[in-house]
C-alpha cells in the first residue's frame, strides 16, 4: 500500500446527516496537525450499510470498525491508531454477543452477507473514478465494446437468471432482447431510481456509493441492444445521489467512456438525468415514461410493452438501479458464477432495507434463498429492546406481513408470493409487540390512496373504500361485516385494476386478516388495540397510589395536558391529550398506564 | 407565541428567500432557451422555476406555457399531478417529517402531530409569518436512526415529541442558522 493507513468515512444519507463531513474534516485536519498527512489516506465512501451504528470510520489495513463518531474524536484516532498504532477501543464496535470486536469480518452483521450490488459502496471514494476502475470497474464495458456480441451479452444474462430487482422479477435478458430485436431509428436506455417504496433505499445507497457501476450497465445495455440514449430517472428528494451521479458522468466523459466514440470503438452513448416530481406512481415503467416525456405520471395499459413501444413510442430497455448494479459483475465474471448464486427460482442476491424494531438497522445484501430468521436474527440481531417479534412486512405498500411460522422460509420471488406477500423492492420491516397490525394496515392503504393516480376507478374508489373501513376500526366502530366487505373489495381491486399500484394495494390488509384476524377481532368485538396504538381505543391514565409527583411528564408533554404541583399526584387532561406516549416513556415510577 | 408576533410586518414585504417576478423573468427566459429543442422539457422547467421562486405563480405558468407552446391546461395540469410543485408561497424554512415506513413504525406520525400543534398549521401548510412549511416526506434513507425529519437540507434523527421546541428554536429567528446535528444515542 502507497499509505500507512486508509481511513474511511462513511458518506451515505444518514451517517452524512450525522455530521460524516464535519468528521471527515477533522481528520483530515488532525493528520496535518500531527504530521501524517502524508502517509495517510483520508476517503469519503458510500454507505457501509450499518446505519445503526453511524456515523462510521473505518481504518485500514486493520480494518478496525469505529462507530458513531463524533468530530471530537478525530483527535484521539489519528494519534492513537495512526500515530502509535494502538486501536482506540472505546469506539471501537463491541455489540454483538458481549465479544470485543474490532473488523470488520468479526461482526455479525456483515458476516452472512455477499456483496454484488453494494460489492464497492463502502470501499471506494464515489467521487474519483479511478477507485471504480481499480476495482475492475469498466472492465465490461471493454469485454462488450471489443469481445463480446450483442448476442454473447444476451447470452450471459441468460445464464446468469438475472431477473429485475424492481418488483416484479421479471428476466433481464428478455427484456433486452425484445429491445434489440425490435426494428427502430432510435431506442432508448432508462434507469428507474424513483425507488418509491417509502421503507427502502438500496436505490439511493448504491446511486451514492457507486454510481459507475449503474453508467457501466448503461453503455453495455446500448451498446447491446443498439441505443445511443439514456436517461436516468431519479428522485429529486435524492439530491447526494443526484450531484454523485453528475460527478461520475462527468469524469466518465472526460476518460472517453462516455459519449462520442466510446474508447475508441466507433460506439457513441450519452446519459441525461430526469428528476422526479413527487408521485408514487410515476415508479411504475409506463407512468414513469410518460414523465420524462414531460406529462402526467400515468400508467397506460400494457402490453405493448416499453420493450417494444416505450419512451417517445421507441423500443425502451426500462430497469431498476439494483438491476442495473448486477450487470458489469455478471459480464466480468460470468453469467454461470452468478446463477450458482442463490436458489433456482432467483439467482444472485438482493438487498433488503432492514428497519423497524431491529437491532442492527441497515442495507443488508445477502444470497438470495437466505432465510428470514438468518436476516432478522442473524445478520440484524434481533428485535430491539428485548421485546417479542410479531411480524416482518416484505413488499412495502404492495406486500404483506410474514409471522414467525415462516421465518424458516429461505426468501426467493417464488417463496415470498406464496406467502401472500412479495418481494418488492426490498424493504424489510420488522414489526414488534407494541406495532398494531390494523395501524399498519392503514398506513400502508393510505399511501396507495394517496398515491392512486385516480385513472382508474377500482383503485381510486376501492381504495378509498378500504382506507375508510381500516379508519372505522381503529377508531372502535368496526363491525363484523366489514371484514367480509374489505376481502370482497380487495379482491376486486386486485382483479380490476390498470397497474400493479391498485392491484396489490389491499395485499396488506388481506395478508394481515389471514395472519391476524384475532387483532382484528379485538378491535371490533372487544373495542381494544392490543398492542395499545389505535388512539381511539386507549387512553393514558396516571396511578394515584403509584405517582410521586416529579412533575418529569408534565414537562415533557408537548401539549401541556398533564397538570399537578410538585410532590402531588398528577393528571392528564384527556381532551387534550395527543396520546403520544411521551409521558409513559418519561415515568420512571410505572406510574402511567394504558388502557 | 412569538415568531407569530411578525407575521403582520412580514405580510408587506417579500420575504428575500424568494426572488421578484421581473428579476427572474429573465433567468427563467435562459432556463426555457437551455432546454429548447430537448424533448419532454416542461418538467425540468418548471422544476428550475420552483426551485428559483419558492413556488409556481399563475403568471409564470403562462409565460412558461407561451414560451414552450404548451397549452396552458396541459401545464396546469402537470403542475396539479406532480405533489413535489405548489402554486402558492412557501414558508423560509421547509420542515419534512418522514412518515416512511420505518419512522411511522417508530413514532414519525407523534413527532408530526407535535410539530403540527407547535406550529399550528397542518400538512401542507405554511404559517402565518412565512417561516415555516410544513410537509411530510416518504423515507429519506435515514430509517436506521427513524424518527427522522428535515428541516431545509438538514436531518434530523431520532426526533421525539418532546424535544420538538428545542428543535425548531433555532429557526425561529431569521438571522440564525440551524446548529444542532440531532441526538446520539
Ligand atoms: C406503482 C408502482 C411503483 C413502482 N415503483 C418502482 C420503483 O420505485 N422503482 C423501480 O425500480 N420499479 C418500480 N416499479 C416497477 C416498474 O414498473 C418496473 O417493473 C421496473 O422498473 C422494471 O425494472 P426491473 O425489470 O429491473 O425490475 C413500480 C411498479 C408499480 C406498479
Ligand atoms: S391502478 Fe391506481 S395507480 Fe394504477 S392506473 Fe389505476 S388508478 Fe392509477
Ligand atoms: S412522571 Fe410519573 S411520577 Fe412523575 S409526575 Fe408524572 S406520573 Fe407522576
Ligand atoms: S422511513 Fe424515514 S428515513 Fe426511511
Amino acid at each position: 500500500m502507497a499509505f500507512r493507513n486508509y481511513i474511511l468515512v462513511c458518506g451515505g444519507t444518514a451517517c452524512e446527516s450525522s455530521k460524516a463531513n464535519a468528521i471527515y474534516e477533522a481528520l483530515l485536519a488532525e493528520c496535518k496537525a500531527q504530521g501524517v498527512a502524508d502517509e495517510v489516506q483520508v476517503l469519503k465512501t458510500g454507505c457501509f450499510g450499518f446505519c445503526e451504528q453511524g456515523p462510521i470510520v473505518k481504518i485500514l489495513p486493520e480494518d478496525s470498525f469505529y462507530v458513531q463518531i463524533k468530530p471530537e474524536d478525530a483527535k484521539e484516532l489519528i494519534a492513537e491508531h495512526v500515530v502509535k498504532g494502538r486501536e482506540v477501543k472505546r469506539l471501537l464496535y463491541t455489540k454483538d454477543c458481549g465479544r470485543k470486536h474490532a473488523r470488520v469480518e468479526d461482526i455479525e452483521f456483515y458476516q452472512k452477507q455477499f456483496r454484488i450490488v453494494l460489492r464497492n459502496c463502502g470501499f471506494i471514494d464515489p467521487e474519483n473514478i479511478e477507485e471504480y476502475i481499480a476495482r475492475e470497474g469498466y472492465v465490461a464495458l471493454e469485454k462488450v465494446l471489443f469481445e463480446m456480441s450483442s448476442d454473447d451479452v444476451i447470452a450471459e444474462l441468460r445464464t446468469a437468471g438475472l431477473r429485475g430487482r424492481g418488483g416484479a422479477g421479471f428476466p433481464t435478458w428478455m427484456k433486452w432482447n425484445f429491445t434489440r430485436q425490435a426494428e427502430s431509428d432510435q431506442k432508448f436506455i432508462v434507469v428507474n431510481a424513483d425507488e418509491g417504496d417509502p421503507g427502502a433505499y438500496m436505490d439511493r445507497s448504491t446511486l451514492e456509493g457507486d454510481p459507475h457501476s449503474v453508467l457501466e450497465a448503461m453503455i453495455i445495455a446500448g451498446k447491446t441492444v443498439g441505443s445511443n440514449q439514456g436517461y436516468i430517472y431519479i428522485r429529486a428528494e435524492y439530491p447526494l445521489a443526484i450531484k454523485r451521479l453528475e460527478i461520475a458522468m462527468a469524469q466518465a466523459r472526460e476518460m472517453g467512456l462516455l459519449g462520442k466514440n466510446i474508447l475508441g470503438s466507433g460506439f457513441d452513448f450519452d446519459i441525461e438525468i430526469r428528476l422526479g416530481a413527487g408521485a408514487f406512481v410515476c415508479g411504475e415503467e409506463t407512468a414513469l415514461l410518460a414523465s420524462i416525456e414531460g406529462k402526467r405520471g400515468m400508467p397506460v395499459p400494457r402490453p405493448p410493452f416499453p420493450a417494444v413501444k416505450g419512451l417517445w413510442g421507441k423500443p425502451t430497455v426500462i430497469n431498476n438501479v439494483e438491476t442495473w448494479a448486477n450487470i458489469a459483475m455478471i459480464i466480468v465474471k460470468g453469467g454461470d458464477w452468478f446463477s450458482r448464486i442463490g436458489t433456482a427460482d432467483s439467482s444472485g442476491t438482493k438487498v433488503f432495507a432492514l428497519t423497524g424494531k431491529i437491532r442492527n438497522s441497515g442495507l443488508v445484501e445477502v444470497p438470495m434463498g437466505t432465510t428470514l430468521r438468518e436476516i432478522i436474527y442473524d445478520i440484524g440481531g434481533g428485535i430491539a429492546d428485548g421485546k417479542e417479534f410479531k411480524a416482518v412486512q416484505t413488499g412495502g405498500p404492495s406486500g404483506g406481513v410474514i409471522t414467525k411460522e415462516y421465518l424458516d422460509t429461505p426468501i426467493d420471488f417464488g417463496s415470498l408470493t406464496k406467502l401472500g406477500s412479495m418481494m418488492g423492492s426490498g424493504g424489510m420491516i420488522i414489526m414488534d409487540e407494541d406495532d398494531c397490525i390494523v395501524d399498519v394496515a392503514k398506513f400502508y392503504l393510505n399511501f396507495s390512496v394517496d398515491e392512486s393516480c385516480g385513472k382508474c376507478s377500482p383503485c381510486r374508489i376501492g381504495g378509498r373504500s378500504l382506507a375508510n373501513l381500516l379508519e372505522k376500526i381503529s377508531k372502535g366502530n368496526g363491525e363484523l361485516a366489514d371484514l367480509d366487505q374489505m376481502i370482497e373489495i380487495g379482491e376486486a381491486m386486485k382483479k380490476a385494476s390498470l397497474c400493479a399500484l391498485g392491484q396489490t394495494a389491499p395485499n396488506p390488509i388481506l395478508s394481515s386478516l389471514h395472519y391476524f384476524r384475532d387483532e382484528y377481532l379485538a378491535h371490533i368485538v372487544d373495542k381494544k388495540c392490543p398492542a395499545g396504538k389505535c388512539k381511539s381505543l386507549i387512553s393514558y391514565n396516571i396511578l394515584p397510589d403509584k405517582c410521586i409527583g416529579c412533575t418529569a411528564c408534565a414537562r415533557k408533554c408537548p401539549v401541556a395536558a398533564i397538570s399537578g404541583e410538585r410532590r402531588e399526584v398528577h393528571v392528564i387532561d384527556q381532551a387534550a391529550c395527543i396520546k403520544c406516549g411521551v409521558c409513559f416513556e418519561t415515568c420512571k415510577f410505572g406510574a402511567i398506564e394504558v388502557r | 407565541m412569538t415568531h407569530l408576533a411578525t407575521a403582520e410586518a412580514s405580510k408587506t414585504a417579500p420575504p428575500e428567500h424568494e426572488m421578484k417576478m421581473e428579476d427572474v423573468v429573465p433567468v427563467i427566459n435562459d432556463i426555457i432557451e437551455r432546454y429548447r429543442g430537448t424533448k419532454g422539457a416542461l418538467i425540468p422547467v418548471l422544476q428550475s422555476t420552483q426551485n428559483l421562486l419558492g413556488h409556481l405563480p399563475k403568471e409564470m405558468l403562462i409565460h412558461i406555457s407561451e414560451q414552450l407552446d404548451i397549452p396552458y391546461s396541459e401545464v396546469a395540469g402537470v403542475v396539479t399531478f406532480y405533489s413535489f410543485f405548489t402554486t402558492t408561497p412557501r414558508g423560509k424554512h421547509t420542515i419534512r417529517v418522514c412518515l416512511g415506513t420505518a419512522c411511522y413504525v417508530r413514532g414519525g406520525k407523534e413527532v408530526l402531530e407535535a410539530i403540527s400543534k407547535e406550529l399550528h398549521i397542518e400538512v401542507g401548510q405554511t404559517t402565518e409569518d412565512r417561516q415555516f412549511s410544513l410537509e411530510i416526506g416518504r423515507c429519506f434513507g435515514a430509517c436506521g436512526l427513524a424518527p427522522v425529519v428535515m428541516i431545509d437540507d438538514m436531518v434530523f434523527q431520532r426526533v421525539k415529541p418532546s424535544r420538538i421546541k428545542q428543535l425548531l428554536e433555532p429557526y425561529y429567528d431569521t438571522t440564525q442558522e440551524g446548529e444542532d446535528d440531532g441526538e446520539r444515542e
